[in-house]
């Protein structure tokens, strides 16, 4: 490896700093003492304490980790199914088309998305709630999966199917024992990636969200309105914790598979 | 070739059932023909091989048995039932991969056990079946690995154990051996002959390598662009090709062409150049007299003199080059008019000690049966 000269110390340093200094000056600001957010006056961990008292929060919470979770199983299920179409049915008529519909709502503003929802929802009178999230999250979050998915199947040795069905299994079976465990991988993680993007959207869920279900996105920014409160900090340190620590497993987990692909293709 | 004591023929035979039957089989893909009207049985407890160059259609015509494909046109029956429909899962035919296709999430004794699981056996027999298994290809130490765990030879003996598990009666494989090395290829060859003969199974081997058909198959089929050329035992693909092209594409020949002057029965003459004697060889299939024809010979029937030795058939040449094989020699003669002639012997003295070199002046002779003459 080669020695880091001071220019690519210094611009390392500047661009950390850039990315990570808000959020520390965010994590540090939790521990505040104070409930004014901009004076330091010494360590203490109350706003921690009152965040669990705080039952809006924890309401907005526990919605947006059921919205996250049946959203996200929903997104995994349908775009794992597009993925297969697309990669397997070779040519149909219409194919570009459909390819190019699944892989649009990755570059549609989600004002867009969020607005042509909530269109949808008041002309067929649906009653919006978590029910309309989950559908707005599984829309917009299944494209991203049928991404992962499919560039996970295009590499999948489609004679390993055949031998299944030269064994004796049907087409769900062959699936379910062959094809399944062996692009798991590559689904988990589109299933996290489908988490990740729910828990953190605030944008289609604000036009989807009832007045009943409320997610933490769209909590967090209608309180900072009202002015930026310690207890908030408190709350989104936790969320960096839980983000870091699923995006280090996910990377530990998709490092493995890799390595156990290398290993098996060989 | 093969000196069973009870010869194995059952093509002979009118009275045997064939195992499968091609009745005029097509397949097309859009408007690509990959198999052309193919008309074939192969027995119960054959060994048959299927030869050609690539993409002749060995592995479609193979995938339409273990029910990948559909035949565009024809009937394909196994056992006497129109396979037409029939999906793979739902037929008594296994088949090896060329790939192997082993699942990289199940063990090695898993893997054999996956298609017992999935077939009528009662599960406490399965263990004792997959046991046997792993005798057969001696993989009892590897059961508990996975298949990327062992060696490719091994890896190859587990898809072998995986597609015998089910005791198919038919089972399909292709291009098997194409992975090993020569040496341990012809220690499998030799197993799976075993291994035939011990369950009885009906094989259909796809093979790239001649030597190999020659070696296991009871019937080779040699394919040319979706065509059957020729179906025949070993032997008599190799001693008596029906064309040119079956005969150029097993094994060396040498090919002269000319005209077939006199047809009497199974003795042919051929011109082939002014101011020389006419060729002597056996009638081949439709060759009709005064018509273009080639006569082929393989180079170990022709024999290479120094003195003008007695034969019905003589020429003379000069040997432009000498190509050592270690066991044997070919000897690339030139004739007069240019026609390049091998000829192949046995090396039973030291290099030092032959009496036949370049530039030599050299006869070379054959006898009257020992070449075919065939129409082009
Ligand atoms: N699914 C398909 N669609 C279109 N053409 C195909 C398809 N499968 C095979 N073919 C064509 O049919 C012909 C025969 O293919 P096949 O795979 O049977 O050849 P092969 O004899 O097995 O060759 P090789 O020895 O290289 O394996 C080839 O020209 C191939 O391009
Ligand atoms: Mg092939």
């Amino acid at each position: 490896m080669r020695r880091m000269t001071s220019f690519n110390v210094v611009s390392l340093t500047l661009g950390f700093a850039f990315l990570y200094i808000p959020m520390l000056i965010l994590i540090i600001y939790s521990f505040n003492e104070s409930k004014l957010v901009t004076v330091w006056a010494g360590f203490s961990i109350k706003w921690y304490g009152e965040l669990l008292q705080n039952e809006a929060f924890l309401d907005a919470a526990w919605v947006t980790v059921k919205v996250g979770f049946f959203s996200s199983t929903i997104a995994t299920v349908l775009g794992t199914m597009a993925a297969f179409v697309l990669v397997r049915s070779g040519r149909f008529f219409g194919r570009t088309l459909f390819s190019g519909m699944i892989y649009a709502p990755l570059v549609m503003p989600e004002v867009i998305t969020g607005l042509s929802l909530l269109l949808l929802f008041i002309s067929l009178s649906v009653d919006r709630g978590v029910f309309t999230i989950v559908l707005a999250h599984a829309t917009f979050s299944m494209c991203y999966v049928s991404v992962v998915v499919s560039s996970r199947m295009a590499t999948f040795d489609q004679s390993l199917e055949e031998a299944a069905y030269d064994l004796g299994c049907t087409g769900w079976d062959a699936f379910k024992s062959v094809t399944l465990p062996i692009i798991a991988p590559a689904v988990i993680s589109g299933w996290l990636l489908a988490f990740t993007l729910s828990l953190d959207d605030l944008v289609i869920a604000s036009f989807t969200a009832g007045p009943s279900s409320t997610t933490l996105p769209i909590k967090i920014f209608s309180s900072v309105r009202l002015g930026v409160s310690p207890e908030i900090n408190a709350l989104s340190t936790i969320i960096i914790g839980l983000v870091t620590v699923g995006v280090i497993v996910a990377s530990i987990t998709s490092k493995r598979a890799l390595v156990r692909r290398q290993q098996e293709t060989v | 070739m093969s000196s069973a004591t009870v010869e194995f023929s059952p093509w002979t035979d009118p009275d045997t059932t064939p195992l499968i039957s091609f009745e005029g089989v097509t397949k097309r893909f859009g408007n690509f023909t990959a198999i052309d009207n193919i008309n074939l049985n192969i027995y119960p407890r054959e060994f048959f091989a299927l030869l050609g160059p690539s993409g002749c259609g060995k592995t479609t015509l193979m995938r339409m048995l273990g029910g990948f494909e559909e035949a565009t046109e024809g009937t394909i029956t196994i056992d006497g039932q129109d396979m037409a429909g029939i999906p793979a899962n739902k037929r008594a035919v296994n088949m090896m991969f060329q790939s192997y296709a082993l699942f990289p999430h199940l063990t090695v004794a898993d893997n054999i056990a996956f298609g017992l699981h999935r077939s009528p056996m009662p599960k406490s027999e399965i263990q004792g079946r997959v046991d046997e298994m792993l005798r057969l290809v001696q993989l009892q130490k590897f059961a508990k690995r996975k298949p990327h765990q062992i060696s490719g030879g091994q890896r190859q003996r587990v898809a072998l154990a995986r597609a015998l598990a089910k005791a198919p009666k038919l089972l399909l494989l292709d291009e098997p051996l194409g992975a090993l090395d020569k040496k341990l290829r012809q220690e499998t060859q030799f197993e799976l002959m075993d291994i035939q003969e011990t369950t009885g199974t009906t094989f259909v081997i796809v093979t790239h390598d001649q030597e190999e058909a020659m070696t296991v198959a009871s019937r080779i089929a040699v394919m040319d662009n979706g065509l059957l050329k020729q179906v025949d035992t070993p032997d008599r693909i190799y001693e008596t090709p029906n064309s040119v092209y079956v005969a150029d594409f097993i094994g060396d020949v040498n090919i002269v062409t000319g005209t077939a002057t006199t047809v009497d029965g199974d003795a042919t003459q051929l011109t082939w150049a002014e101011g020389v004697a006419p060729i002597k060889g056996m009638t081949g299939a439709q060759v009709t007299q005064g018509e273009p024809a080639s006569f082929v010979i393989r180079p170990e029937k022709v024999s290479i003199n120094k003195s003008e030795p007695e034969a019905s058939n003589k020429v003379q040449g000069q040997v432009l080059d000498i190509a050592y094989l270690g066991n044997m020699s070919t000897y690339h003669v030139e004739l007069p008019n240019g026609q390049i002639i091998k000829s192949q012997t046995a090396n039973n003295r030291r290099i030092a000690r032959r009496d036949i070199t370049w530039e030599d002046t050299v006869w070379l002779s054959w006898t009257e049966t020992a070449g075919i003459v065939l129409r082009d």
